[in-house]
């Protein structure tokens, strides 16, 4: 029962209160708890609680084959599944030594752009439905319904793929999907315009975002932020151009950095910037691919019982949260000996306790959208 | 830089105190003792041309059958796009090791899920307790001799028989 | 003297009072959202636009006090299932639990798991259960019919039996 620092001035007695956020809780953004203490308006701490979607992904991995895991990636996050599975199916591959044919690559980097697509669009929409604008976040959903049409041509399903198998993609596109990706692309840059119309230029939008949980350069290095949070902080890193993987070193595309033009550079508004100008990009790189697919084969022949010698390997993808990476290591048998995956949200979990000092509570809410964490990243 | 030369400064600047460098596998790794481990990083973290600003992931590996633990760190330079892999070996009997946080901020999440998951202890963390596991879980999953328990919190763990017969 | 049916026939109309109770229940849902994985997004988009189960009447409520279904959906952890009995207590009567997904319905996918609860219905009673992983929105939408129809048959007016047992033979 500690007094506040007012009271001393007022002489009323008062005391903070503990508030549970969560687990469920419309805006934790799935199964999170965060233990506030406040004194009903600005916080004096709030402790991340995680673990309640906690799967033991990584354990199943040292039970199921190598080909067998793939599904339980998508898993990892479910909003960016594609990546997970290039991400595993990368360190298999470069631990065997196994190389993935051309056309794999493009459709693998098809699929990625679009599943990007679909992660941003889901990001800005609760984002936007957290600040209180209900509205894009349907028009998001509606866009994602003809996402989720186009990745049900390619590879069946919705949400949890399973595609991008070792050492290729599990189905080819084919052309009428190709012509259908370019159709829904002319459709789709304007909408992203009148979201802007709807929401980026809002001004309710920008005064409660501007200048909220600025998070400096040291700051995000130290804490480990990857992905948009910290382009968003004016560090220019993305793993397509700096460690490029796949065919993306032929691919021409801009990587947009956070530059505070209502705020401060790496507030909450630069972070959702950054997103939203990802998709402009992301469009970009889909045409250049439909262009440039060549013909051949879309996976190369893999042993069904897949044994790579042993070794270790790390391969790291950008997903849409940040560098995903997966360290595989193997001991020569059908069975992985330990796969660990290391995700962007849960290192962006890791600064919600520093910046939340201080704050209030809406602007808490406003701080974990726009870090866009993601309950299955962190928990595993 | 590559990463012999990263472990030919190393050595210069810690004669003796640095253990062997793998080279020749795909991942380069140094393996470094429990004791030095917090130098080691400083001088990685701080030394001019290395600026190993990120600690991009650490974890651990059980190894049963040579009665180790073995805690992997991973580092990385945006500035000097280089990386580096630590190994350090810890006894599985009482695993303990000086915590990195005053390095990395990031070390903190880090070692708590190691601490959860495999049961290593850091000296010097400021809140060691289960992150993704409940506080009364018993037992470290991710080693390899761990042994579900019947029941938690009322709710039997049983399985369908058919996947009983699967599980290894 | 003549029969009250079809005698007034544009401004009255005559039925039991269990259906015009059961037809106003089932015809306005609410559901609490409680998404708790993939599913989630599945229940975000049955939803949204395309598939609508606004239409059916059924809004989504971030509360349990004031929602009569509870859509599991997701995987039940260890950690959560405290939690999700809590929130089912919450919720007042009559009320029904459908289990969305492999996960809900008996683990899914991860029965090798050490922290997975194997299904929902170790810790609260389920009335339909919708398989999937995840289930297509067509499949949610026929689940909320199933627990309609389900309605539909439950009793008021003259209970003679505890709900329960004459839902069993229903």
């Amino acid at each position: 029962m500690e007094q506040t620092a007012q009271d001393q001035s007022t002489g009323l007695y008062t005391e903070d209160m503990t508030l549970s956020v969560g687990p469920q809780h419309p805006s934790t953004h799935g199964v999170l708890r965060f233990v506030v203490k406040t004194d009903g308006e600005v916080i004096s701490e709030a402790l991340p609680d995680v673990g309640y979607l906690h799967r033991s992904i990584e354990k199943i991995g040292e039970k199921v084959t190598w080909h067998g895991y793939v599904p339980y990636t998508d898993r990892a996050d479910y909003l960016a599944a594609m990546f997970a599975n290039q991400a595993f199916c990368m360190a298999a591959e470069k631990l065997a030594g196994t190389e993935v044919t051309r056309r794999g690559e493009f459709c693998r980097v098809i699929a990625c752009e679009l599943n990007r697509l679909a992660s941003h669009l889901i990001s800005v929409g609760t984002f936007g439905q957290d600040i209180g604008a209900m509205t894009p976040f349907v028009h998001a959903l509606r866009e994602r319904e003809t996402i989720n049409n186009l990745m049900e041509e390619i590879c069946g399903a919705r949400l949890t793929y399973n595609y991008v198998r070792i050492g290729g993609v599990g189905y080819d596109i084919l052309p009428e999907t190709c012509a259908r990706i370019l159709e829904f692309l002319d459709h789709f840059e304007p909408i992203v315009d009148e979201f802007n119309r709807l929401l980026s230029g809002n001004k309710i939008f920008i005064e409660r975002l501007a200048g909220v949980a600025v998070i400096s350069k040291e700051e995000a290095l130290s804490y480990n932020l990857v992905g948009p949070n910290l382009r968003a902080c004016g560090i220019k890193w993305d793993i397509r151009r700096d460690i490029p993987y796949s065919v993306y070193p032929e691919l021409e595309f801009d990587v947009p950095i956070g530059t505070g033009q209502v705020g401060v550079v790496g507030d909450s508004y630069d972070r959702y910037w950054v997103r939203i100008r990802e998709l402009h990009e992301s469009c970009n790189i889909l045409r250049q691919c439909l262009k440039m697919m060549p013909k051949g084969p879309a996976i190369a022949k893999v042993a069904r019982k897949f044994r790579p010698p042993v070794g270790e390997c790390y391969a790291r993808v950008e997903a849409p949260r940040g560098d995903m990476g997966f360290y595989v290591l193997s001991d020569g048998s059908e069975y992985p000996y330990r796969v660990r995956i290391r995700t962007g949200s849960y290192t962006a979990m890791s600064i919600i306790d520093k910046l939340s000092k201080g704050i209030m509570v809406a602007d808490l809410v406003a701080l974990i959208g726009s870090l866009d964490v993601d309950a299955p990243e962190i928990d595993r | 830089m590559q990463a012999p030369e990263i472990y030919a400064r190393l050595e210069k600047q810690f004669a003796g105190r640095v253990g062997d460098f793998k080279g020749d596998v795909l991942e380069p790794y140094l393996s470094v003792d429990a004791s030095n481990i917090v130098d080691v990083c400083r001088f990685l973290r701080d030394g001019a041309d290395l600026n190993f600003q990120v600690l991009s992931d650490q974890t651990a590996i059980d190894w049963p059958k040579e009665e180790k633990i073995q805690l992997v760190y991973h580092l990385y330079s945006y500035v000097q796009h280089h990386q580096i892999v630590l190994k350090v070996d810890l006894s599985r009997d009482n695993p303990r090791i000086n915590t990195v946080e005053g390095l990395w901020k990031v070390a903190n999440w880090f070692e708590r899920e190691i601490f959860d998951l495999f049961g290593v202890v850091f000296d010097g963390h400021t809140d060691l307790r289960r992150i993704l596991l409940p506080e009364d879980w018993v037992g470290h999953p991710l080693r390899k001799d761990y042994i579900e328990q019947e029941e938690y919190d009322g709710i039997s763990t049983q399985r369908a028989p058919l996947v009983e017969k699967l599980l290894r | 003297m003549k029969p009250l049916i079809n005698s007034l026939p544009e401004t009255v109309f005559t039925t039991k009072v269990d259906d015009l109770l059961n037809w106003g229940r089932a015809s306005s849902q609410w559901y609490m959202l409680f998404g708790l994985a993939c599913c989630a997004i599945e229940l975000m988009q049955t939803g949204g636009p395309r598939a609508d189960l606004d239409r059916f009447g059924a809004v989504p409520r971030a509360t349990p006090r004031q929602s009569d279904l509870m859509i599991v959906a997701g995987t039940l952890t260890y950690k959560m299932a405290k939690r999700t009995k809590l929130l089912y207590d919450q919720m007042p009567d009559p009320k029904y639990v459908i289990s969305m997904g492999s996960c809900a319905n008996c683990g899914g996918l991860f029965q090798l798991a050490y922290s997975v609860c194997k299904g929902v219905d170790k810790i609260v009673p389920v009335d339909v259960y919708v398989p999937g992983c995840p289930p297509r929105p067509e499949a949610l939408t026929e689940g909320l019919l199933r627990i309609q129809d389900k309605m539909m048959r439950e009793k008021w007016l003259v209970r003679s039996k505890p709900r329960d047992e004459a839902a069993l033979e229903a």
